[in-house]
């Protein structure tokens, strides 16, 4: 619906994005492609000549690996299970008529506005460290040995940290979608005499199934690529080790460039895959 | 429309509610509180909630010490000069693909989206590679070029959320009243999208903030912001709380405030128009 | 001045050609109004004549003047839209200097317009309100003074009364037919309404798939419809068509009677039927009758009030001079 007058103007004036996201995405993915055939060591004699798909296989199988892939999937199942579960329950919760109904939103969405670095080093020093921390002092109270969560109970201590950061976003998500449910409906289904447990059920939890999926596609994608909290945290020992991680040591502290960049192609088709299924819905939004 | 409730069970609602909020608002809390406190009150079992006295020491001597308004600056900087970039860059494209849908805008749309999927670990080292090389390692442009970069799929995308709710007839109209491109742009689409574009900004100033992968992998002392001043504070002086505390209330302050206004596009900008 | 005259013209999105090669004429001072049911084209064919679409092929000449190629705001002609199209932002003051603004008059020049316009429109005391604040007959006004104050060639209306309540439709009709009588500028009104068409054009199009129909004074159309579709669609309640032996009766495929000229008798009439459901509107009434064996339903309007009940056997007896006689190919014979 337009002349060709414009759709020329449209042309035009989409072409800086497009030529700018073109060139962000394409000029570093083509040379860590590049590289990821290489032995490339920047302080070992630097390009050491094509190397075919030695990288890849040395990455799949070099010891780090699996354990990696292990850190990784416990992060993001365990972030993606509490933030649903619990992000459902509260959504629930806050679309209730209370007092002071502004405010604990502000309370409940503030986690989301801090920055990963600052919840790493807080929840690290201040609640989890085995001797000063809040937690330390709550065991002791209670009589028990307190625990060294960073490295005793290591990936049990980043999946709450990262939890906390990413409920207010389950929650916001999945608050917004409890409102859009035509509460005609759920009368309708008390007046047909369903309890409540039903209507959860067979009402609200299929409304929210859609916004349940957007909230585990975006917040995997953004969990796969976690890097401050482990950063700040642990820098990736006591079996803290993310697939990111791995691949960020292998790149910047082993300095085996070749290496990391077929590692870092592993990643982009995992999160890839990922967003494959991201897109079909936010694409059928669009039709609608 | 509310449902009536009883006062009785509103009341329950209340405690639980306010509960629930507290406990997950609490670690903030105890970090803004323990930021007042001398480094023996910040440690002292059991630890004092409200009664201690009140200092602002820690305050001063953060900034003595590590020199906190570079970085916040740095930050200020990065964050707002990408989020306008960004707007620049975006505007012309999201009236484009909203106002002069073609077939392929949809396929547009969705590749802007799969750039910002795009794993940043992945293509670190190119990255750095074409920043030593072109010299913009630990430079405030560079970075604020990369957070462009970054954000610029998702403002993109609000805008264009935001320009589709405005009835093209309105467009139409000022065409057919005499109005060029530019006056079409200036004079009636942007002054209708002012509440629209006001959250995008505000929406990518808190993303490009608290960004902390490029932030801490591009720059060293120059151009580091504030993600990167908090990061150094990792070890040994994480161990004094009292001034952890104050430089991490410091940082996050500017961006609570903020974000507390942009609630609802949060959901908007995020899910890419996916949750309504 | 303003004789828009299309040659040719085609229009397709893609594969779909939604305006088939066409020709039309819109004499100078006239009130065209295109009518048809919706996705009829109408709208497609108001957008090109204003430049908001391309035509795909065909040529478009304003006053002799090829206009194909000339963008909308240069083609002189001023449009209302369905949805009144105001700018939110703008004080109504604003709103109808806008194309002026656009157009760099000088501000004397500008306030004397708008004043004028708005002293026409009884918007004197709205200038500087805003349009969220106006009731949607103001809204209207606004979008008609913002057209007026660039004395255009011809004004384009794209179904302007159709937001608004019956009552105010009503009103804004008169509104604007006055207008033309003052203005005596060419005027194009697009709307599915029959009864708008009937009651303000000087020229009626009835489109249909992009098609031309046919194109008739409102009286023209009434009396002589060319063919089954321009027959059923003018004219409320719709013609009664019958078909089968009554028809061949007639020497047609298919008779049509609008239910004006049907009359009504306990006792005398060539027709028989029951009374269905009747609907009085005081003035008349109107009886759908079943069981006549010519169709399915007759509808008869009969003046004032009649005293039919539901399940009367009554007789019809159709005004012989008035019967439209169709052929097989729906056009008309005679």
């Amino acid at each position: 619906m337009a002349t060709q007058h414009s759709r020329s103007a449209a042309r035009l004036m989409m072409a800086p994005a497009v030529v700018l996201l073109l060139a962000w995405m394409l000029v570093p993915l083509t040379m860590t492609l590049w590289f990821s055939f290489k032995q490339y060591l920047p302080l070992r004699g630097g390009d050491l000549g094509w190397v075919g798909f030695e990288n890849y296989v040395r990455f799949v199988t070099s010891s780090a690996f699996w354990p990696s892939v292990q850190a990784t999937l416990i992060i993001v199942g365990g972030v993606l299970a509490i933030t649903v579960v619990f992000g459902v329950l509260l959504a629930m919760l806050l679309d209730q008529p209370f007092w002071g109904q502004g405010i604990v939103r502000i309370l409940v969405i503030a986690p989301f506005f801090v920055m990963p670095t600052v919840s790493a080093l807080v929840w690290k020093n201040m609640f989890m460290d085995p001797v000063n921390g809040l937690f330390a002092h709550l065991w002791r109270a209670f009589g028990a040995d307190p625990v060294s969560w960073l490295s005793e109970a290591s990936l049990f201590s980043i999946v709450l940290i990262v939890s906390w950061q990413w409920l207010p976003f389950a929650t916001l998500i999945l608050l917004t979608a409890i409102q859009s449910l035509d509460s005609e409906q759920l009368e309708a289904a008390e007046m047909d005499g369903a309890p409540s447990l039903s209507r959860f059920w067979h009402i609200i939890l299929p409304h929210l199934s859609r916004a349940i999926t957007v909230v585990i596609l975006i917040q995997t994608i953004f969990l796969l690529s976690i890097f401050a909290e482990i950063f700040v945290t642990t820098q990736g020992s006591f079996g803290t080790r993310t697939l990111t991680y791995l691949i960020f040591q292998r790149v910047l502290e082993s300095q085996n460039v070749g290496l990391g960049s077929a590692g870092g192609v592993y990643a982009i088709i995992l999160a890839n895959i990922v967003a494959i299924f991201l897109m079909r819905i936010v694409g059928k939004n669009l039709d609608a | 429309m509310a449902r009536a409730v009883t006062p009785r069970r509103k009341a329950l609602t209340t405690l639980a509610a306010w509960a629930v909020g507290l406990l997950i608002f609490f670690p903030i809390l105890w970090t803004i509180l323990t930021s007042f406190k001398t480094e023996a009150q910040a440690i002292s079992d059991p630890p004092v909630f409200l009664f201690f006295d009140w200092t602002l020491e820690n305050y001063s001597v953060v900034q003595e010490r590590s020199d906190y308004l570079r970085f916040l600056w740095n930050s200020v900087i990065l964050a707002g000069g990408s989020t306008i970039l960004g707007i620049i860059v975006a505007v012309p494209a999201a009236w484009a693909m909203a106002f002069v849908p073609s077939h392929r805008t949809k396929d547009i749309l969705l590749w802007m989206l799969s750039t910002k999927m795009l794993p940043a670990v992945g293509v670190l080292y190119p990255m750095y590679l074409i920043f030593i090389q072109m010299g913009l390692l630990d430079t405030r442009i560079g970075l604020t070029l990369v957070l462009m970069l970054v954000n610029l799929p998702i403002i993109v995308w609000m805008l264009y959320t935001y320009f589709r709710e405005i009835p093209g007839e309105i467009l139409d109209a000022a065409r057919m009243d005499g109005a060029t491109l530019r006056d079409e742009i200036v004079h009636v689409l942007t002054p209708m999208a002012i509440p629209g574009i006001a959250s995008t900004i505000l929406l990518n100033v808190i993303l490009a903030w608290n960004e902390a992968f490029w932030t801490l992998n591009l720059t060293a002392a120059k151009a580091a912001p504030l993600t990167a001043f908090i990061a150094s504070y990792s070890s040994p002086e994480g161990l004094f709380y009292a001034k952890l505390s104050a430089a991490s209330t410091m940082a996050i302050a500017p961006i609570l405030i903020l974000g507390w206004f942009s609630q609802k596009q949060l959901v908007r900008g995020l899910t890419f128009g996916a949750v309504k | 001045m303003g004789r828009i005259t299309l040659d040719k013209v085609t229009k397709s999105f893609g594969e779909a050609e939604v305006i088939p090669p066409l020709d039309l004429t819109i004499e100078d001072g006239e009130f065209a109004v295109f009518v048809g049911p919706s996705g009829c084209g109408k709208s497609t064919l108001l957008r090109l004549i204003a430049g908001l679409e391309d035509v795909s092929s065909g040529q478009i000449r304003i006053d002799g003047q090829d206009a194909t190629e000339t963008p909308p705001a240069k083609r002189g002609l001023a449009m209302v839209f369905q949805s009144y199209a105001l700018y939110p932002h703008m004080s109504v003051r604003k709103n109808i200097a806008f194309p002026l603004r656009m157009a760099k008059l000088d501000q004397a020049e500008i306030d004397r317009r708008v004043t004028g316009a708005a002293d026409v429109l009884n918007l004197t005391d709205y200038l500087d309100r805003r349009p969220g604040q106006l009731s949607g007959g103001q809204r209207q006004r606004v979008a008609i003074g913002r057209a007026i104050v660039r004395e255009p060639a011809a004004f384009l209306f794209d179904e302007p009364l159709s937001n608004l309540d019956a009552a105010l439709r009503v009103g804004m009709r008169l509104e604007i037919s006055e207008l033309h009588k003052r203005l005596q500028t060419t005027m194009i009104y697009v709307t599915h309404d029959q009864v708008e068409a009937m009651t303000m054009a000087d020229k009626i199009v009835v489109l249909r798939a992009g098609h031309i129909e046919q194109v008739g004074s409102p009286l023209e159309l009434y009396r002589t419809p060319r063919n089954l579709f321009v027959a059923g669609f003018i004219g409320s309640p719709r013609m009664n068509f019958i078909e089968g032996e009554t028809a061949a009766r007639h020497d047609a495929h298919t008779i049509g009677v609008r239910p004006e000229h049907i009359a009504v008798s306990q006792t005398e009439g060539e027709w028989s039927g029951v009374v269905g459901v009747s609907e009085h509107l005081g003035s008349d009434t109107f009886f759908h009758i079943h069981d006549t064996g010519l169709a399915e339903t007759i509808t008869v309007r009969a003046d004032g009030e009649v005293g039919f009940r539901h399940g009367d056997r009554i007789r019809l007896s159709p005004r012989t001079d008035a019967i439209h006689r169709f052929d097989k190919q729906g056009l008309r014979i005679g």
